[in-house]
């Protein structure tokens, strides 16, 4: 057998990534989202968004419950470090573990059903997990109060190390490195490269190929002697065990858990960062993750005050009116806009962003071969 | 020795006995077309032997295993590939992956997690898959899209997914139906290629033309019953035949 | 035996309310083969029209009392809504049945933000892959209840019902139990009887009128009604506004039950859903039978003797009867083959 190595082409693509996402900080901050706790954002929800998009990327499986494992990997995390270590690594291993326990269950079962069936079963799923958080859970999740970190945890791996927390209530730390701040970040970042690798070659292997081939014709791929659920809740498995890693690296940056992370709203919000960004993209779905974030925190801090602003050069009718209306849409109208987005973006561009750029790159090198005898280089896929 | 066998199979619909106590034995390395009016079960039959269709009673065999039961993949495991009425093809993928995913089927069966190793363009499977798209004229279209081709590209396609596995056995229901005439003889000319290749194949046709051309053997199937097996020529002269199938007319 | 009967009684309300979002739900996809997720947000949008109703029902005429002083020493101000001065005793029961009133307006709003939301939106989406209607309609409840929101903010309105109706009705006694054994609120067995009788209208509807014969036969087969030469097209707008008002109507009515917030829609489409998928996708009648049966094993299971002995069980019966039932019957109690099998 042949040993098989990634393309030149690809290493670039993953180098270039790797730089970007290290050099965070610097590029974004023109745009004011140079600071360590949006940044930590983008870089979880690229991870969540990521392991989303392996599953309705590839598979075309639409899951509506994937904030079902986010939750879980974040009360994962934060008993991992009540229970063991404030050390942020066995936290995310286990909540790695544990969305993909979580998600192997509920694929198991959704996985019965495909197309619309699916979405509502795992819709049904995530909900039940919501409600079970806030009612019979409560001794596990602390229900409505959230899970929260306690100066009394037995933290058995630190006390055996001889870690004594003192009298103040601990944050997770990378031995001695705490994980707030840009360490914070640089921790996320990390996991966000290895998992940009991992979901590179998946892309490239033969069973990325398979995935797609469900998505394209599931009863020809079983007529061609696969077997198409196994490879189907492979990717379930593989993107709840992304999104369990997003939830626990949530909980490393911000010791709590709420069962609010497991609200269908969250599970819609991965849909739409996918979606924006571009479905079956490599890149498309980080993208999406960084701009709804980073909107969300735009929008979410205006207020009427800057709305005035704003619109200050208008007269002051036209200004209110224009206030008035704009003010649905910020703030704590922020839930608006992303539904407006949502349908924006299914209705002009249901290939996302990265269809809009390649359908532009396609335009303009159009126009420059004008001329040239007929034949259009072939669209290359948008990555 | 044979490779298809299939014993005293019924299969009712509701008050329409759709096959009746049909028996066929096909053999290794031969062409057998299953030919008959329409509404006479030919494609009933077929989808008996893909495990779409569960027989009420009777047994078919490949090569002595029984496929009833067997799920399609396994069928397909088993060597038995299925050329469809409607191209069955994955419309958005290119042509050159259209014909790398069987080939990765037959290599690593029905599931393999085989996530970190890269398909590349110009490994041992993909010229593989190259040479069977040459084989039916379609190399040319590699990177195109399937979805666009056209309804007899889109057959040739169906016909390279399935010889890329090297099948035991090939099932073709109608492959020349909505094709031109040229068409319809270059496909005439690679499934010759085919069987020369030792390739078994069981050919449901409306075409005469390509079933004479084609096959060794022919079942008549009418109103779910065989009412004769035979050599072509013999099946041509068979007055039986004739009544039944043709309405009296002589081909 | 009475406590049976009082469960059984506790779940027909609820059933009743997801027996007519299912229904809606079964219509609009069985015809026009789009999934709704904008579906709950109607029966959202019904509630608010009560709300509304009884808002503005209540817009009070403010006068000053010179010859009354409150008791820190300002002029009494007397507060009376408009209605009870322009029509006296008329107005007062007015307001106080302001919910079934509310009918009369959420008729023709249902229907009209039914027809808008078919032509301004769904038809576009016929053609286009299920994971896009899915999309799509998810983005438009958002908006739907996030401009509910903004006008009438986040937290329930309760919207009481009218006094004859808020009574208990001892359905102990009628059947030869002691009394005071089941009672029961009235308004809830009003809302049964009123869910009853708009599932009994549309059963009606489809089953003795042209129009719902040739929508029964899109149901069927889509395809070929459409080669009828009938005009599917503006039928479709139709049958998009009655679920509309379907959905519309079993929101106003279950408003003195559940004060409605702008969130509730989302709650109640996810069981509806679920009770679409237990009747059976396509099949009007699974849709309301489910209905009915998922809302009373909810209340069995929200008793406390059950609640000991499976705790929460009461939170997530439905959706455990849903797995079960995808799972030994895939196409639901009551499904049709070739219905959404993909």
């Amino acid at each position: 057998m042949h040993p098989t190595s990634i393309t030149k082409k690809d290493l670039l693509l993953f180098a270039v990534f790797t730089a970007a996402v290290l050099a965070g900080p610097i590029i974004l901050k023109p745009i004011g989202a140079g600071y360590p706790d949006l940044l930590q954002k983008f870089a979880i929800y690229g991870i969540f968004a990521l392991g989303f998009n392996i599953l309705f990327g590839l598979t075309g499986y639409l899951s509506f419950g994937h904030a079902a494992f986010l939750g879980v990997g974040s009360y994962t995390a934060v008993w991992t470090f009540k229970l063991l270590s404030m050390n942020p690594v066995p936290a995310i291993i286990f909540a790695t573990l544990m969305g993909g326990l979580f998600s192997a269950l509920i694929g198991y079962v959704s996985l019965r059903r495909s197309g619309i069936y699916f979405s509502i079963l795992t819709l049904a799923f995530a909900q039940m997990c919501y409600n079970m958080a806030y009612s019979v859970l409560t001794p596990i999740t602390n229900g409505e109060t959230g899970l929260q970190l306690a100066q009394s945890d037995p933290r058995a791996l630190d006390v055996a190390f001889g870690r004594d927390y003192g009298a103040v209530l601990p944050s997770s730390d990378l031995f001695g490195l705490e994980m707030t701040g840009y360490p914070g970040f640089y921790f996320c970042a990390v996991m966000l490269i290895i998992c940009f690798y991992i979901t590179l070659r998946i892309f490239r292997s033969p069973f990325g190929m398979m995935l797609r081939a469900v998505k394209s014709n599931q009863n020809r791929l079983n007529y061609t002697g696969v077997n198409t659920r196994p490879y189907a809740l492979t990717a379930f498995i593989i993107s709840g065990m992304f999104a369990g890693l997003a939830g626990g690296l949530l909980a490393v940056t911000d010791p709590l858990a709420g069962a609010e992370r497991m609200q269908w709203t969250a599970s819609g919000e991965v849909v739409l960062m996918t979606i924006l960004g571009g479905a079956g993209t490599l890149l498309g779905p980080v993208i999406g993750a960084g701009a709804i974030k980073y909107f969300e925190n735009i929008f979410s801090a205006f207020n009427k005050g800057i709305l005035n602003n704003i619109f200050d050069f208008l007269p002051d009718f036209l200004q209110q009116v224009a206030v008035s209306v704009s003010s649905m849409f910020v703030g704590e109208g922020w839930h608006l806009t992303l539904g407006a987005l949502f349908m924006v973006i299914v209705i002009f561009l249901p290939g996302g962003l990265m269809e809009g750029v390649s359908r532009i790159s396609n335009l303009l090198s159009r126009r420059r071969s004008d001329g040239g005898s007929g034949g259009t280089p072939h669209p290359e896929p948008a990555e | 020795m044979s490779t298809l066998s299939v014993r005293n199979v019924n299969k009712r619909f509701g008050g329409l006995k759709a096959l009746d106590n049909v028996n066929l034995e096909v053999e290794a390395g031969t062409v057998h077309a299953i030919i008959g009016p329409n509404g006479a079960g030919k494609s009933t039959l077929l989808n008996c032997f893909i495990g779409r269709l569960e027989p009420d009673s009777g047994s078919v065999t490949f090569d002595g295993q029984s496929l009833l039961g067997m799920a399609p993949h396994e069928i397909n495991q088993a060597g038995v590939s299925r050329v469809f009425q409607t191209p069955e093809i994955f419309g958005d993928l290119s042509l050159i992956d259209n014909v790398m995913i069987p080939s990765f089927a037959r290599r690593d069966g029905a599931f393999k997690i085989n996530a970190w190793a890269a398909i590349r363009r110009n490994g041992p499977m993909a010229e593989k898959a190259m040479s069977m798209l040459c084989d039916v004229g379609l190399d040319a279209k590699a990177d195109e899209t399937a979805a666009h081709l056209s309804r007899g590209d889109k057959r040739r396609l169906e016909l390279a997914m399935c010889l890329v596995q090297d099948p035991k056995l090939l099932l073709l229901d109608e492959p020349t139906a909505g094709m031109a005439r040229a068409d319809t003889n270059n496909t005439i000319d690679l499934m010759k290629r085919i069987a020369e290749r030792g390739v078994t194949m069981v050919v449901i046709e409306h075409d005469m033309h390509v079933v004479f051309s084609l096959a060794e053997k022919i079942s008549v199937l009418a109103q779910g019953a065989v009412i004769a097996e035979d050599t072509p020529e013999n099946i041509k002269g068979n007055p039986k035949v004739q009544e039944a199938y043709l309405g009296g007319a002589h081909l | 035996m009475d406590a049976i009967l009082l469960q059984i009684l506790n779940g027909l309300d609820k059933g009743g309310a997801y027996a007519l979002i299912a229904l809606g739900l079964t219509i609009i996809f069985g015809t026009l083969g789009v999934v709704n997720f904008a579906h709950g947000a109607l029966f959202m949008l019904g509630a608010f029209c009560a709300v509304a109703v009884k808002a503005v029902l209540n817009i009070q005429m403010v006068t000053i009392d010179p010859t009354k002083t409150t008791p820190w020493g300002a002029p009494m101000e007397i507060r009376q809504p408009y209605v009870e001065v322009w029509f006296g005793d008329f107005g007062t029961t007015l307001l106080d049945f302001s919910v079934p009133v509310s009918i009369l307006l959420a008729i023709p709003i249902m229907l009209i933000i039914g027809i808008a939301m078919e032509r301004g939106l769904i038809r576009y989406f016929y053609k286009r892959p299920h994971a896009e209607q899915i999309l799509v309609t998810f983005g438009l409840a958002i908006v739907l209840q996030e401009i509910v929101k903004s006008y009438f903010g986040a937290n329930p309105i309760p919207q009481p019902a009218p006094d004859v109706a808020n009574g208990m009705i001892d359905f102990g006694i009628l059947v030869g139990f002691e009394a005071g054994n089941v009672v029961y609120p009235a308004w809830r067995f009003i809302y049964f009887l009123f869910s009853t009788a708009v599932i009994a209208a549309v059963f009606a509807f489809l089953q003795f009128t042209t129009f719902g014969m040739v929508v029964r036969a899109g149901m069927a087969d889509r395809e070929t009604v459409g080669l009828l030469g009938i005009d599917i097209d503006r039928r479709f707008t139709i049958v998009f506004g009655m679920a509309a008002v379907v959905a519309g109507l079993a929101g106003t009515m279950y408003t003195p039950i559940l004060s409605p917030d702008y969130h509730m829609g989302m709650d109640f489409l996810v069981l509806s859903f679920v009770v679409v998928v237990v009747g059976g996708m396509g099949s009007l009648g699974g849709a309301v039978a489910a209905g009915f049966l998922l809302g009373i094993l909810q209340s069995f299971a929200s008793m406390n003797e059950v609640k000991a002995i499976l705790p929460g069980i009461d939170q997530i019966i439905i959706y455990l009867i849903a797995v079960v039932v995808l799972l030994v019957r895939p196409r639901g109690l009551m499904g049709r083959k070739g219905v959404m099998e993909h």
